[in-house]
């Protein structure tokens, strides 16, 4: 019993869903969705990862599994634990993180039971297609616009992307939960969002770190800008596509002010007339916009918090030399 | 004895059935009970009580059981009772909560009585795509050598540093868990140039 003493996976900082929240319909789409993501990712993978990193997919998906058994101390005895997909997609690649966390979600729900089995599918597509690929599209744009020492770009950007991965895969989360009417979508996206938005702190937080820790030891690791473009050949418009689809089935639907587009949207499925949601729907109404709107302009204000964060920590831990007289404030 | 293996225990009777029937059976039972519309509350007796009769040819200790569904219950109950937010919302509290445990249960009997071994071997058998099953089977292997790394360097590191701010503190763990990565992939190059040397690919 070793093992399951020191190794549970005892907070579930993650949003892994278990069995039982989503219907039939809702895992069948996730599933889909997330089927398709790692499909993509093979294929990536079986055209450009040479034989000779084969076994690194293996060691990376033991080494998040691994940090994630880390505790960093938050505030007031509590602790969270890294999830680490922005993390591998930066130092493997986005293709390989990809299949790097489904592994590491597949071994999570066979042998200990963490997360659903029919949640799976829905697991993989929000924490390892949009969470990785999602926080590694945001890494190569903002590490392409900032013009910075390349150190320092390269942790902002890092800490910036693991923020705003953790946000997208909760909010995707939030739509799956309100799209099999289990949580409605007045208080799942608020508070799926809030949540995420602070945990995404400390994802990003760790992130930058890591990824630092990593350049300043063994620079040659972490794949330049130049060398690893994220491009149309390496997937970037397939994922982008996937992501999309995905927000728009299961975010679009509830996104909308307007209360009749969720009904618009199940009549052109096929899906039958919601005879149960409609006394709900007209006390959905009041509050999908106050919520809604309320909940975006806290993203807002809150993507620019983790913007400025991301930069300050990229400015006090990356001190550039030879450069006193613009930063001679700012060594630590 | 590998960690790992002491996970799912070779006495138990259903530790030796196929490890196909198992997993089709959990299959079955998860989804019949997770993803049909939510009904009457005395239908989910049904799977209770098989899941009941299952346990006893399991020899899972209750002890086991209780600690492993509180740590799921946590999240459980965080979903659940958002969804209490609405009005008439006992019934879909209550069926996700009963659905829920059902589920996690029968995975834990599952896991219990099939070592991850198995599990691999039925993927392959279902053609599974070759290069997860390496992963899957690289990582099962390597997992408990990267944790019992962890660990030391973790030991190491505390007996040796501490910092007065929580931000050292984080840049020490972010310190360890680089180096764990460098020492990944520089073992991942080992493992390749011995996988070469005994014929892989």
């Amino acid at each position: 019993m070793v093992w399951s003493c020191d190794w549970e996976p005892a907070e579930h900082k993650q949003m892994h869903l278990p069995d039982g929240f989503l219907d039939a319909k809702t895992a069948l789409l996730s599933s889909g969705v997330g089927v398709a993501g790692v499909g993509l990712a093979l294929r990536q993978v079986g055209n450009s990862v040479q034989s000779r990193q084969m076994p690194m997919l293996g060691l990376g998906a033991a080494f998040v599994f691994a940090a994630q058994m880390l505790n960093f101390p938050i505030a007031g005895g509590t602790s969270g634990h890294l999830v680490g997909g922005v993390l591998a997609a930066i130092l493997l690649g986005p293709s390989a993180a990809v299949l790097v966390m489904t592994c590491v979600l597949i071994v999570q729900c066979l042998m200990f039971a963490d997360g659903g089995l029919t949640a799976l599918g829905a697991n993989v597509f929000n924490m390892a297609v949009v969470n990785v690929v999602g926080g590694y599209f945001v890494f190569k744009l903002l590490r392409s616009v900032i013009r910075m020492e390349q150190h320092r770009a390269t942790v902002f950007a890092a800490a910036f992307a693991g923020w705003f991965g953790t946000v997208l895969g909760a909010v995707v989360c939030a739509g799956e939960l309100a799209f099999s009417n289990t949580v409605p979508w007045s208080i799942a996206f608020p508070a799926m969002a809030n949540v995420h938005m602070l945990v995404g702190i400390g994802e990003g937080l760790a992130t930058g770190l890591i990824v630092l820790a990593v350049l300043r030891a063994r620079p040659q690791l972490v794949p330049s800008g130049r060398d690893a473009g994220f491009t149309l050949r390496s997937g970037a418009l397939g994922y982008g596509l996937l992501i999309c689809l995905g927000l728009t089935l299961f975010v679009a639907p509830f996104a909308c002010p307007w209360p009749d587009s969720l009904e618009a949207i199940g009549a052109r499925l096929g899906l039958p007339s919601q005879t149960t949601a409609a006394p709900l729907a007209g006390y959905r109404f009041p509050l999908i916009g106050s919520a809604t709107v309320a909940t975006a302009v806290a993203g807002a204000v809150g993507t620019i918090i983790a913007f400025i964060a991301a930069y300050a920590l990229a400015r006090a831990v990356v001190p550039v030399f030879g450069a006193p007289k613009k930063d001679a404030s700012t060594g630590t | 004895m590998h960690p790992l293996e002491l996970e799912s225990h070779g006495r138990a009777p259903l530790a030796g059935a196929s490890s196909r029937l198992k997993l089709l059976a959990a299959l079955g039972i998860i989804t019949l009970t997770a993803l049909l519309p939510r009904r009457p509350h005395i239908l989910y007796l049904i799977p209770a009580t098989t899941l009941l009769l299952l346990w006893p040819f399991c020899r899972m200790p209750l002890g086991y059981a209780v600690r492993r569904l509180l740590v799921a219950e946590m999240f459980i109950l965080g979903i659940a009772l958002l969804s209490l937010v609405r009005p008439a919302a006992a019934p879909i509290f209550f069926s996700s909560l009963i659905k829920s445990n059902l589920c996690v249960f029968s995975m834990l009997l599952l896991t219990w009585t099939t070592p991850f071994q198995d599990v691999l071997q039925e993927l392959r058998r279902l053609r599974f795509p070759a290069v997860m099953l390496t992963t899957l089977a690289l990582m099962y292997r390597y997992l408990p050598v990267l944790g019992e790394e962890t660990r030391r360097m973790s030991r190491a590191r505390a007996s040796r540093t501490f910092a007065r701010r929580r931000l050292g503190t984080w840049q020490s763990l972010a310190l360890i868990i680089g180096q764990l990565f460098i020492r990944s992939a520089d073992r991942a190059e080992r493992i390749y140039l011995a996988m070469c040397a005994r014929g892989w690919k």
